[in-house]
């Protein structure tokens, strides 16, 4: 460690290795480490108003985490964010492969520069707006129901708001371009000739893709999942805009315990059980696609 | 038609269909936004208009929300790109486990979701008794954008001809000499890009705001908070607004790419940076 | 490409170079051993030379002179001062690299003139500067071109003024002729010689072109494995080897491996496979040692005449003819296999030759070396 510090100070003087030290620091313990545990903190403590805290009754307990064993209702919307966040990931992926492997084997020059453009537009369009978008097509009296009255398909129109589908579609639009650029990026670094070959020995297009294209997408599959999935669990606005209160989202519930209940030790409880749900998720991947954090994040 | 020729011609509907797919959602917004109807639709169409653009000019709360947006925006950039670009500096010298601990510790707020960071942010902080506001949404999204700045510093870096540092020191340049005249001028790129990167994603930032902003509404909460309540095509007539800086973003950053790689004809130099480099996850994390 | 014709910059004085030495240096990168206890003093204005092949410490050593790194043992001393300590802004060196690393973002004249940036000279002197040590190596013109429009000469002669101009006491050159083709690596070879001549600045040069370094010289030293196996003059590292392994680096060679069976003061006899044969007795070696016996292929004199009873001559039979006009190699084996190279100035006599034919090889005691067997040549050949 030592060696390594010497080596930093004989590169940037010694000025220049203290700014960076301390900037280092303060953004892995102040921004990153602490909070995280303090959070942590929070959520193993009653919930006691300022006079009680640090008195008797402020101790270690489950109680947060118990609170959601006991209620069937959030327990049932944390089990629904889960399997909707996998089915939104697994949507993402199926519609975003042919893209990515267009953009990145298949298009060339102007082609490929333009589609490109036309990808990373949407991508930065807020969420909120994109999401909002969506509000439009699915309401009582947009797109969807207009065209479907129009050609007789129904005859009142159908209540697409405030169900968990109207969230998930909202999702896997808004996601869908986490899977695509990963995927495409991992796919660029595929050798031409291994897929010509393949074609040579006359194997057919799904087996090329099976065999050499998707095997060696992998990272790029992992980032995907792990992006989609993430920010399908842990997204706030999608459910609030799309959804209703039948439909509630996990987030959802962590919100209203910091804003609403004013528990902000049962919040943050809940706020650890989605996180860990997450770093499992990520665990998972990277073991199923046998990537490691550096090449997650790469 | 051979086989071949029919996966591709598939291939190639399939991928404008999900063009179609991407962009019918913001062009409904976009005829929304200039429908004189009272409510946000396409349809029925009721005739042009442009009053949903003058009901926004007319909206105080929306200007007010685009100047917390663009001073949080400064502050995410004045704070995470120097963050960003020190860890990356530090990161290129370490090796073996401090190295994998550091990098661990800096990249885990970019998989961490959205409204994580802003709850650790604001129950960290209340021990300071610092409540929410502008400087916690600033540290807060500044505590996962310098991530995103980290990664595209270490990419350029790892790039980095290290003699070309030596060499300048070994004619007699200061330490502080060599950074003003050969490290920043190489990193100024990547620099300009992250600087465009940490505004984006800070401007656009909804999920960690949320718990943190206090009373400093910025622009994406005072807009979720609009489309909940009160819906009016003004928020249509936004949109369309954002959609046509994001193109012209958009554009003038690819363009400038193209151009720096277009300058550098690289014949013995350096391979063009890979095209998504700079662009890749770089949205907000829930 | 005349350096000859001014090497006054600025109308200085040339400065004049220090010496450097090394003290019991050693360098360790974890458990690898790079630099291995070496010592030198390398006098002031002196051309001296490193040799060496690939990875046996070259670049480390020139490192740790220049500063980048400090030494893990010893002590490194440049014009007497200990630099210990000292960061490589502060030496008085300056280092060409391998890759030249020229600032590809500034143009050829802030390149030249980047040192006395450094040092805070105002842009217009600098500029006279830059434009006075471009035309010093024959680049006036180029100042305002990028660095990647040059051809590699251009290049090498723009490290060449970028070093010069902080007006070094020492000047460091890492391979720098290597990436060049072989008409304008010789003509460099000369035009360094000249500017170090000119200027008295002590050259710390490095190769591993044994051909480059017994050339411009004034002192080599040939190194392996972090080792300094022989200091000496051109001139004594080719005839006068200490070691096998400098023996088998430099130059081609001949080498018959045996023991020692007489020894004295002056020369040895080794028993080798084709009989005993006797070279100089360098390394005090005695009877029963495992030694070699190396001669080069231009000591070795080759006739058609068969007397192997002499001393010293042995038989072999013609392989085949190399003709490279004045001198003519001649491509043998002996009885035991072993290939031999003897090589004959043009003469009528050598007309008329033809593979397969036998001849007697004899060569005079004084030309050969007798060295002690070490393995290190052995993984080194
Ligand atoms: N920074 C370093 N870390 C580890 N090993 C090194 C380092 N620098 C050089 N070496 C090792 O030291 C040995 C000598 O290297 P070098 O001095 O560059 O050799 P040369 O210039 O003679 O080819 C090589 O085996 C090289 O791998
Ligand atoms: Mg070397």
């Amino acid at each position: 460690m030592k060696g390594v510090l010497s080596s930093v100070r004989r590169r940037y003087g010694g000025v220049a290795t203290s700014l960076i030290l301390v900037s280092c620091g303060l953004w892995a313990l102040g921004l990153v480490v602490l909070p995280q545990l303090m959070m942590i903190d929070y959520s193993f403590r009653p919930s006691l108003p300022p006079a009680k805290q640090g008195g008797p009754e402020d101790i270690y307990t489950l109680a947060n985490y118990a609170a959601l064993y006991g209620n069937p209702l959030n327990l049932a919307i944390f089990l629904k964010t889960i399997w909707s966040s996998a089915l939104v990931t697994a949507t993402a992926l199926v519609v975003c492969y042919p893209v990515a492997f267009f953009l990145a084997r298949m298009a060339v020059g102007r082609t490929a520069g333009l589609l490109f453009i036309a990808l990373v537009i949407p991508y930065w369009i807020n969420e909120i707006l994109r999401t909002f978008s969506w509000l439009l097509i699915l309401a009582r009296n947009g797109f969807v129901n207009t065209v479907l009255l129009d050609l007789g398909l129904t005859q009142e129109p159908i209540i697409f708001l405030g169900t968990t589908p109207a969230i998930l579609v909202g999702m896997v639009y808004a996601y869908v371009l986490f899977m695509v650029f990963p995927i495409y990026n991992s796919l660029e670094s595929l050798d031409p000739h291994q897929i010509e070959a393949a074609r040579d020995l006359g194997a057919p297009w799904w087996r090329i893709h099976w065999r050499i294209a998707i095997p060696h997408a992998k990272p790029g599959i992992a980032v995907g999942c792990i992006m989609t999935f993430m920010l399908a669990a842990g997204t706030y606005a999608i459910p609030a805009i799309l959804g209703g209160p039948k439909s509630r989202w996990f987030t959802e519930v962590i919100y209203s315990q910091f804003f609403e209940a004013l528990n902000w030790n049962r919040g943050a409880a809940y706020a650890f059980i989605l996180l860990i749900m997450c770093l499992g998720f990520i665990a998972l991947m990277m073991r199923l696609f046998r990537v490691n954090l550096a090449e997650v994040t790469r | 038609m051979s086989a071949d020729r029919v996966f591709r011609l598939f291939m190639g509907a399939y991928v404008v269909m999900f063009l179609v797919y991407l962009f019918l959602p913001l062009l409904f917004m976009a005829g929304a936004s200039v429908n004189d109807s009272r409510f946000p639709t396409l349809l029925p169409w009721n005739g042009f208009t442009l009053k949903w653009f003058g009901d926004l000019f007319n909206d105080p709360m929306l200007w007010q929300g685009l100047g917390k947006s663009l001073s949080v925006g400064a502050g995410v950039i004045a704070l995470s790109v120097p963050l960003g670009l020190a860890a990356a500096l530090l990161l290129t010298e370490l090796r073996g486990k401090a190295r994998g601990l550091l990098y661990g510790v800096l990249v885990s707020p970019i998989l961490t979701p959205g409204v994580i960071i802003g709850i650790s942010t604001l129950v960290f902080w209340r021990q300071m008794s610092v409540s929410g506001g502008m400087f916690l949404t600033v540290l807060a999204q500044s505590s996962f954008i310098a991530s995103y700045c980290m990664l595209m510093f270490m990419a350029r870096l790892q790039r980095f001809d290290r003699t070309l540092e030596e060499a300048a020191l070994d004619l007699g340049a200061s330490h502080l000499h060599v950074v003003r005249r050969i490290m920043l001028p190489y990193l100024m790129p990547t620099i300009l890009s992250a600087v465009l990167i940490a505004f984006l994603q800070s401007f656009e930032n909804y999920n960690t705001t949320l718990f943190v902003y206090g009373t400093d509404r910025t622009l994406p909460i005072y807009l979720a908070s609009k489309v909940r309540i009160g819906l009016t095509p003004a928020v249509n007539a936004l949109g369309v607004i954002f959609i046509a800086l994001t193109i012209v973003a958009a554009v003038v950053y690819e363009w400038r790419r193209r151009a720096a790689l277009a300058v550098k004809p690289g014949k013995r130099a350096e391979r063009p940076e890979p095209r998504t480099a700079d662009l890749r996850p770089a949205a907000e994390p829930a | 490409m005349q350096f000859s014709r001014k090497l006054q910059v600025g109308g200085r004085d040339p400065a004049l170079g220090q010496g450097v030495s090394l003290d019991g240096v050693t360098m360790r990168f974890g458990d690898f051993l790079a630099v291995d206890d070496v010592s030198i003093d390398i006098a002031a204005g002196e051309f001296f030379s490193f040799l060496g092949p690939s990875g046996c410490g070259k670049t480390t050593i020139l490192r740790l002179i220049s500063g980048f790194v400090e030494p893990t043992a010893g002590r490194i001393l440049i014009g007497g001062q200990d630099m210990a300590g000292i960061g490589p802004n502060k030496r008085p060196t300056a280092l060409i690299f391998q890759n030249l690393a020229l600032f590809p973002l500034m143009p050829v004249w802030e390149n030249v003139a980047f040192g006395l940036e450094a040092r805070g000279v105002a842009k217009q002197e600098r500029r006279r500067r830059a434009e006075q040590l471009l035309e010093l190596v024959a680049l006036d013109g180029s100042g305002d071109k990028r660095v990647n429009e040059l051809s590699g000469g251009q290049r090498q002669r723009v490290a060449i003024a970028r070093a010069l101009a902080v007006e070094p006491k020492v000047m460091l050159l890492d391979e720098p002729l290597s990436a060049l083709d072989l008409k304008l690596r010789q003509h460099m070879r000369a035009e360094l010689r000249t500017i170090q001549r000119r200027t008295g600045v002590t050259f710390v040069y490095i190769t591993h072109d044994q051909s480059e370094a017994l050339t411009m010289s004034d002192r080599v030293a040939v190194m392996s494995q972090g080792r300094i196996e022989q200091i000496d003059v051109p001139d004594a590292i080719y005839n006068a080897p200490q070691t096998a392994f400098v023996a088998g680096f430099v130059g081609e060679i001949n080498r018959f491996a045996g023991h020692v069976v007489a020894a004295d003061a002056r020369h040895a006899v080794v028993e080798t496979d084709v009989g005993r044969l006797r070279g100089v007795n360098r390394q005090a070696l005695r009877p029963g040692e495992r030694a070699s016996i190396f001669i080069r292929p231009e000591r070795m004199r080759a006739d058609g005449a068969a007397n192997p009873a002499d001393e010293n001559s042995f038989e072999a039979v013609l392989d085949r003819v190399g003709f490279e006009g004045n001198v003519v190699n001649l491509f043998l084996r002996t009885n035991a296999g072993r290939e031999i190279i003897a090589q004959q100035h043009n003469s009528d006599d050598l007309s008329g030759l033809s593979s397969g034919a036998w001849m007697t090889l004899r060569f005079a005691p004084d030309s050969a070396a007798v060295l002690p067997a070490e393995g290190r040549f052995e993984a080194a050949a």
